[in-house]
């Protein structure tokens, strides 16, 4: 790790400008930053910690939960009002990492994390995500873990993100503040598929600060689910997973949200999906017809064409949940 | 008076260990320690073309950036005859030798420094260049060409092929037949504590705190390194923090240590980090085998046709035993078995929890499963009808053999008449619900061992012996053993390990500690005893009360104005191993339980029946057995490494990405032992119970997974893609 | 020789920390076997500029480029003050500064829990997180559960009932992982009431064991649960 200076600005204007500056990175939970700097994947000359900022509130309103950026993923999980009205949400997090890590991370950090791919984080071999333009071993290496969507040639690195797979099916929206402005953004928009610049992640500019996340309340937040599939039972990344939110009329399906995780170069909603669940009957037939459309887009490599038919599985597993059947 | 032996006591370093003062290597901290931090290759073969350590030497607090270009040229001197850990073919690598690179991830350059964090900074700014060369590492390649071991003359040297009769002539004739080839991924120790060396020079002699299954070989193989008197170098160890046969060898990371402290004149502390750990040491070769049983209609075996491949380094041969399962598992009349070796630019693999025979295992397990379906037998039934009375390969008599009672025990425990008949016969809820059973077997061994006892003047024994202790409870159990022989409370006895200053010891692996050190302390302390009485033959020694005892030995010394009496012993293995074939037993059950749909699999039940000799503790026992079973089913399910061919770099190498089972992957897991008691091995009547345990377990849980979906699955790990059919 | 310094644990085995070994009196020996000379090699090293000053004769440069922190880290219940490279983890400060070497490394990178420490009671990888980002919160090792400050070992004060339950139940082998997991324990018990094996297995699968201790570190945790009788036994 290279030498960096460290500040702890108190207020969010001091934390952009120094959040702006070149080699600047901000550190919040520090649980994806610290292991990015000992394994030299990433340098940084200077670290704002931002934890003195106060955006660790959860606040509920009618309209919906302010998740506050700094509060840690475990506080997240045990908050009552999200277990009750966001279900997705405190199951994602609660599958998410350990909770030694969990005490530590927070729920802005999480959305920011990089990815798992297997060669992103050995600087002993090229990444276009880490060293632009070095190329992309993935392509045609050990890419069980690789994206089935939203890949390019130059990129097929998942977003490693529970939390925001979850976030993305309930419309969740990003607040972020600048130097000059604050603004919201879909979470759907906020990461950007690799192209042809892989290592530019999210819509983020130079020293934006992301404050909170809001999650709007709906009958469809309500009844949500997150699913998650991995190689281990606990304590690992998902290797597919599925968040479903559905409002229910009757056994009719009115509206949904799905997302899955796993297999995309960012956090997946899956319109087409939902598209062929709205009006439908709540059961099997149905879910599986719409759960047939996520595959349409897939570009599988040659060791994760499996997650085509495991995200489909997910997406069955958990509509089945969310929409109470047995 | 009740013997400690065979009772379920507490262990004696639990305190320690519980509160967090059990010393590992990395707790040492000698004045004046300097860090050093490993800069390691990144191609997988070739030559260093440049060394560019001007940014690294400018880091503040940096002492020294070693490497081939300015490292002294060291003696290794050849050790004869080599060491049973060493492979017999081939040679070490040596650090910073040459500009040679054999594999990636080796060490070609090493920053020292004041602070950690500056060895690490110094260390990433080692810039390398390279000649690369084309290099060998795609295993499925390798294994085209595979060829037999080199011969050797050195002793420990394993036959490279097995035959009885003629196999393939009894394998064509055969009624019933299995041809099925079984692919194991490299399997890796990853012990939760870092391997890692303290060394410092006091003139011309080395103190080396270093993490090591057996003291007495790392003090041997680095005074080779250094070419000076085995005496000259001592080696601490007094606890190690797992290990599974990765801390045998002295790897060349010691030898790194050594070198740079003795070139800054300080102490040097060097831990791998855990990236670098996994080229930096061992690991389960890879391997494929093709096995092929031939049977009669009733399903008794007449050919076992065994082929291994498996892989190596280029530098040294690293074989094991796994033919030898299929030799001696069951009666078959017949047998060819070939072991061949890929060398490929990778590591040399190294011993690893039952090493060979957990592999050979494997696929006789998986293969007999297949012919029990074949010949429409109960998998169980037709391991009893194929039941090995003998040891058909040596043509000896097993010295002790109760496999049956296990089968029995476990089959009774465990339900096994509950099995469903057919695949995917039961349901339960989502679950589909398989059973499945293996055998398993180790070879028992037993090796010189010496152990020194001393009475003190307060009635307590301080015993001593250089053996290791990396979990199972060679603290605990040498303990109870010393008690018993001197008829001493636990409290008065203190025994003591780890330190090659100590009478030597043979290596703290191959399960064979109990029997070796075991029977070292045994006659030590029996001795000691021996003399103590013949102090004063008139005193009649209250041997049927503990406390009384250390009362009467501490007024024997008293009169004698002794403030001391000792008694050092070597215990040697007998004729036994030319009489009989010596061997543990033992059967495992699995119950799985898996989700058709979403393919998530938990192995509900997992038990393990033994017959391991006696049990000198009940209690540490048990947990090394279960230990053993999580470690299987790990092998079952998620282990495995990921080279990358091209790159010929292993790319999963840290815990996150290399999946070792975790508590929530476990549910029931339970051990029995068979009573018995095989004097064949020395006094204490065991046969060693480390490795066993690993054995028969992936096997039992893939034929579950079998038994619950139909599908027969003979690549490990076994993950959700290969349930689904898709991979 | 007593190579460990004062408040570190010893470098013998656990009967014998107060031990001083004596050196065996074999350095007498003639060095006739050696191809290598120690003090020769040295003297070539520093001929050809490979050692840049042993300590021994130089103090190590100061350094500008390297960032240095005055810190005050609130540790089982005492305040230390200290000064440490920015680079350094709570986990590298407990371990080479503080001698509090119960704090395990397994990883460095978060992944295996045996650096597990309470902060505010807790549980965090210590390896996770800088130093200078911990000031202020309440930090407990080991060393601080129970009476735990006992001299050598299988000495000390009493217990806390969680390290009680791992011996009874023989939840640890080779130990390494063993802080860790108690701690993790203490932390759940001290919210969780009624655990069952369910919840005590997925809140333990933060700190891996590779001796495989598991199912014992669950019946240990509910043992535990049965004699912890709910108050924070630690610090918040
Ligand atoms: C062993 C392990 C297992 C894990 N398993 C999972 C898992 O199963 N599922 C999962 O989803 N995650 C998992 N994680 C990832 C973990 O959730 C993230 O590391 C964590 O959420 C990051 O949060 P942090 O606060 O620690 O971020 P930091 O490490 O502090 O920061 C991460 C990045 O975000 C930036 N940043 C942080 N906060 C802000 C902010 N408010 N505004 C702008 N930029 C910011 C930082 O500059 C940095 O680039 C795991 C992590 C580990 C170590
Ligand atoms: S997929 Fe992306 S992260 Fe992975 S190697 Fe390719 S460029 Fe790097
Ligand atoms: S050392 Fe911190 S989690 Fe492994
Ligand atoms: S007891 Fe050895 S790692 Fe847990």
């Amino acid at each position: 790790m290279q030498p960096f200076r460290y500040s702890r600005p108190g207020d969010s204007r001091e934390a952009c400008a120094a959040g702006a500056q070149p080699g600047a990175a901000f550190i919040a939970g520090g649980t994806d930053l610290l292991p990015l700097l000992k394994e030299g994947a990433r340098v940084a000359t200077g670290l704002i910690d931002i934890n003195g900022l106060p955006f660790a509130d959860i606040r509920h309103e009618a309209a919906g939960a302010w998740i506050g950026a700094l509060s840690r993923m475990s506080d997240a999980a045990a908050d009552n009002r999200l277990r009750q009205d966001y279900p997705a949400i405190v199951e994602a997090l609660l599958a998410s990492a350990s909770p030694q890590v969990r005490n530590l991370a927070t729920i802005g950090g999480n959305l920011l994390q990089r990815t798992r791919c297997l060669y992103f984080r050995d600087t002993a071999v090229p990444c276009n995500k880490r060293r632009p333009g070095s190329g992309c071993p993935a392509w045609d290496g050990q890419n069980r873990g690789n994206a089935i969507l939203g890949g390019s040639r130059s990129c097929i690195a998942t977003h490693a993100s529970d939390l925001a797979v979850a976030l993305a099916a309930l419309d969740a929206r990003v607040v972020l503040q600048g130097r000059h402005r604050r603004r919201q953004i879909p979470l759907t928009e906020f990461h950007r598929l690799p192209g042809d610049t892989p290592d530019i992640e999210t819509v983020l500019e130079p020293g934006e600060l992301i404050i909170a996340v809001f999650v709007p309340a709906t009958a469809c937040s309500r009844h949500s689910t997150y699913l998650k599939l991995r190689d281990r039972a606990s304590f690992e990344w998902a290797l597919t997973s599925a968040a479903a939110a559905v409002e229910l009329d009757g056994n009719r399906i009115r509206r949904a949200g799905i997302a899955v995780g796993g297999v995309a170069t960012k956090p997946w909603r899956l319109p087409q999906v939902e598209a062929a669940l709205a009006g439908a009957r709540s059961e099997p037939a149905t879910f599986r017809a719409a759960a047939e459309l996520a595959g349409q887009e897939a570009e599988p490599r040659q060791r994760n064409a499996f997650k085509i038919e495991l995200m489909k599985r997910a997406i069955i597993g958990a509509l089945t949940k969310a929409g109470n059947l047995p | 008076m009740k013997n400690f032996i065979g009772q379920p006591v507490d262990r004696v370093d639990g305190p320690a260990k519980v509160r967090g003062k059990a010393c590992y290597t990395a707790d040492v901290h000698p004045p004046g320690l300097a860090y050093g931090v490993i800069v390691a290759a990144a191609i997988a073969k070739g030559h260093v073309v440049r060394l560019d350590t001007v940014a690294a030497e400018a880091v503040p607090g940096v002492i020294s950036v070693i490497h081939h270009g300015n490292a002294p040229q060291l003696a290794y001197a050849p050790m004869e005859p080599r060491s049973m850990v060493d492979p017999k073919v081939g040679e070490a690598l040596r650090i910073f030798q040459d500009d040679a690179v054999l594999f990636s991830g080796q060490p070609i350059a090493l920053a020292v420094a004041e602070e950690p964090e500056q060895a690490a900074q110094a260390a990433a700014l080692v810039r390398v260049t390279y000649a690369a060369e084309a290099a060998n590492s795609d295993f499925a390649r390798a294994s085209q060409t595979a060829r037999p071991p080199r011969q050797s003359a050195q002793p420990w040297s394993r036959p490279a092929e097995l035959r009885r009769g003629d196999a393939d002539a009894a394998f064509a004739a055969a009624p019933r037949r299995v041809d099925a080839s079984y692919e194991q991924p490299a399997e890796f120790h990853c012990a939760i504590e870092p391997h890692g060396t303290i060394a410092r020079w006091d003139h011309d002699h080395l103190t080396l705190w270093d993490k090591t299954q057996w003291v007495d070989h790392d003090r041997t193989a680095i005074a080779h390194v250094f070419g000076i008197p085995d005496d000259y170098v001592r080696v601490i160890c007094p606890f190690v923090g797992g290990a599974f046969g990765s801390a045998l060898r002295a790897w060349p990371h010691v030898a790194a240590a050594a070198m740079a402290s003795l070139l800054v004149n300080r102490p040097v502390q060097l831990v791998p980090t855990r990236r670098q750990l996994f080229s930096a040491i061992g690991y389960r070769p890879q391997t494929v085998q093709r096995l092929r049983l031939g049977a009669g209609e009733d399903g008794r075996l007449t050919a076992v046709i065994h082929e291994v491949v498996a892989q190596t380094s280029v530098y040294e041969e690293y074989t094991e035993a796994s033919i030898e399962p299929s030799a001696m598992l069951y009666a078959a009349p017949t047998l060819r078995a070939d072991y061949r070796l890929a060398p490929m630019n990778v590591n040399t693999p190294c011993p690893m929890r039952a090493p060979g025979i957990v592999t050979g295992n494997l696929a006789v397990e998986l293969a007999m499963d297949e012919l029990a379906e074949t010949c429409g037998l109960d998998p169980l039934k037709l391991r009893l009808r194929n039941y090995a009375e003998s040891d058909a390969q040596k043509r000896l008599p097993w010295s002790s053999k109760s496999l049956r009672q296990c089968y029995a025990v476990g089959a009774e425990r465990f339900g096994w008449s509950q099995r469903p008949a057919t695949a995917s016969g039961r349901r339960h809820g989502r679950w589909l619900i398989g059973y499945g059973m293996a055998s398993a077997l180790y070879p028992a061994h037993r090796a010189p061992a010496s152990a020194h006892a001393e009475l003190r003047a307060d009635g307590t024994v301080a015993v001593t012996s250089a053996a290791g202790d990396m979990g199972p409870g060679t603290y605990t159990a040498m303990t109870q053993v010393a008690a018993d022989a001197l008829a001493l409370p636990i409290a008065a006895v203190h025994f003591e390990l780890g330190d090659s200053l100590l009478p030597s010891a043979p290596a703290h692996g191959g399960s064979m500690t109990m029997a070796s050190v075991g029977s070292a302390v045994h006659a030590a302390c029996q001795e000691l005893r021996t003399k103590a009485q013949e102090l004063d033959q008139r005193v009649r020694l209250p041997g049927d009360d503990r406390l009384a005892m250390q009362r009467a030995y501490a007024q024997l010394l008293a009169r004698h104005r002794l403030d001391r009496l000792t008694a050092e012993t070597e215990a040697k293995p007998g004729e036994e191993a030319e009489r009989y074939s010596i061997c543990a037993f033992g059967a495992v059950f699995a119950e799985v339980r898996i989700d058709p749909d979403l393919a998530e699999l938990r192995v509900a039940r997992l038990l393990g029946v033994y017959a391991a000799g006696r049990i000198i503790n009940p209690k540490t026992a048990r947990s090394q057995c279960i230990g053993g079973m999580v470690g299987g089913l790990g092998m079952a399910l998620t282990e495995q490494g990921l080279w990358d061919d091209r790159l010929g770099r292993l790319m999963n190498a840290s815990l996150a990405d290399y999946l070792m089972p975790v508590n929530a992957d476990l549910q029931s897991v339970e051990a029995l032992f068979v009573p018995e008691n095989d004097r064949h091995l020395g006094p204490l009547g065991v046969k060693g119970l480390a490795e066993i345990a690993v054995v028969g377990v992936a096997p039992a849980i893939v034929n579950a997974i079998y038994n619950a979906t139909g599908r027969r699955i003979r690549s490990l790990p076994v993950t959700p893609d290969k349930i689904l059919g898709l991979s | 020789m007593e190579p460990s310094a004062g408040g570190r644990c010893s470098v013998f085995s656990f009967r014998s920390c107060k031990r001083s070994p004596a050196m065996p009196n074999w350095s007498r020996r003639l060095f006739l076997l050696s191809s290598v000379s120690s003090t020769l090699l040295v003297a070539a090293a520093k001929r050809l500029g490979l050692v840049r000053g042993s300590a021994a004769e130089a103090p190590s440069t100061s350094a500008p480029e390297v960032q240095t922190a005055e810190i005050v880290l609130t540790v089982n219940g005492a305040d230390h003050r200290l000064s440490v490279d920015l680079r350094t983890t709570l986990l590298d400060v407990l371990r080479d500064h503080l001698g509090l070497t119960g704090a395990k490394k397994g990883c460095d990178l978060g992944q295996c829990g045996a650096c597990t420490v309470l902060a505010g009671g807790r549980p965090i990888n210590s390896c996770l997180t800088f130093a200078v980002m911990q000031q202020g919160k309440t930090i407990t090792t080991i060393e601080g559960l129970g009476e735990g400050l006992g001299e050598g070992l299988g000495e000390g004060g009493e217990l806390h009932p969680v390290q009680e339950a791992f011996i009874r139940h023989d939840a640890l082998q080779c130990g390494y992982c063993t802080p860790g997991q108690i701690l993790s324990a203490v932390a759940f018990l001290n919210h969780e009431q009624e655990p069952t094996d369910d919840s005590i297995r997925e809140w333990m699968s933060g700190t891996l064991c590779r001796c495989g201790a598991y199912p014992n570190i669950v019946e240990a945790v509910k043992d535990a649960a049965r004699r912890v009788d709910g108050h924070a036994a630690v610090p918040l």
